[in-house]
């Protein structure tokens, strides 16, 4: 684990929005040198703190007019059965997120669809389908902020 | 609007968003011209709107990711607007989404310990207005999360 300082903590809210922004324009932005603003950012990335980049697309542009979240609750357990439900599930390419949970659900996932029935066929042609699938819940996404966390 | 090879660009840059036009254009076959020229219009029209840096919390110390799922008292028309808005005021938030189903949004929220979670969640989420019902998933581990489109 890294300490961070004003600086760093500039750095990464700037990149947060934007990815793109090259070591000069981060630099002019924080007050430090183009140099300075590259071993910051390198020392971030060889930290782990900074892992990549995701791209900003315009999803109903691009066809997808659902984004529907599911908890699915396993029906049967055992290591053999995670396993086999996380291989079958990440291999679905509307699945966008599986996340591994306790609580109401053992898993939480992020499906992509163009439109409710699309989602449908989804849900019921390949996810209702694998085994060991019990209880299901869906929620509709309507609307997604992500915040930049604790940075300030 | 969209074609095959726009479909085929996004699906190259959006497995590897760090590479170049060059590399690009190399893995896909598609003339670099090409490529500058779509990828131009994939931003111009709004499809394509920049990329985004993810930054790795637990490399920051929070260990502990929990989802929170929160049913709001709806008899209040301003539950939503103003939920939202004192939501934002919480730096250990990290989203904010809301849904048409059996919850009415749901807040990631990052804590350095359990201890510390407790405390946010005591002194911060709990004085959120307009709560009627809240339940937590504790997140145990990230089995896909690359957000990849099936284009």
């Amino acid at each position: 684990m890294i300490d961070l300082d004003e600086i760093d903590r500039a750095l990464l809210r700037a990149l947060q929005r934007d990815a793109t922004l090259k070591a000069s324009e981060l630099g002019r932005r924080t007050g430090i040198s183009q140099p300075a603003a590259w071993r910051r950012i390198k020392r971030l990335t060889e930290a782990g703190v900074l892992t990549g980049r995701r791209l900003d697309l315009d999803l109903e542009k691009l066809g997808f007019g659902v984004t529907v979240f599911l908890g699915v609750k396993l029906a049967t357990k055992g290591r053999v059965s995670l396993e086999d439900f996380e291989r079958a599930i990440t291999a679905i390419p509307e699945v966008q997120t599986v996340q591994h949970v306790l609580g109401l659900y053992d898993y939480r996932l992020r499906v992509v669809a163009r439109d409710l029935s699309d989602f449908e066929r989804v849900l019921r042609r390949r996810i209702m389908t694998l085994p060991g699938v019990g209880n299901v819940e869906a929620n509709v996404l309507l609307s997604e902020e992500r915040r930049p966390g604790p940075l300030a | 609007m969209l074609n095959d090879t726009d479909r085929r660009l996004l699906r190259h840059l959006q497995s590897d968003p760090e590479q170049s036009v060059a590399d690009l254009s190399e893995a896909t076959g598609i003339a670099l011209a090409t490529c500058y020229k779509r990828l131009e219009r994939l931003q111009s029209t709004g499809v394509f709107k920049g990329s985004h840096a993810v930054i790795d919390w637990r490399a920051l110390g929070y260990e502990v990711l929990v989802s929170l799922r929160i049913s709001l008292d709806k008899t209040n028309p301003r539950a939503f607007d103003e939920f939202i808005a004192a939501a934002r005021d919480v730096a250990e938030v990290t989203e904010i989404q809301t849904f048409l189903g059996r919850v009415d949004l749901r807040l990631s929220v990052i804590a350095r310990s359990m201890s510390h979670y407790q405390e946010i969640y005591r002194s911060r989420i709990l004085g959120l207005p307009h709560i009627s019902d809240i339940e937590a998933l504790m997140h145990v581990a990230e089995i896909k999360q690359a957000e990849v489109l099936p284009l």
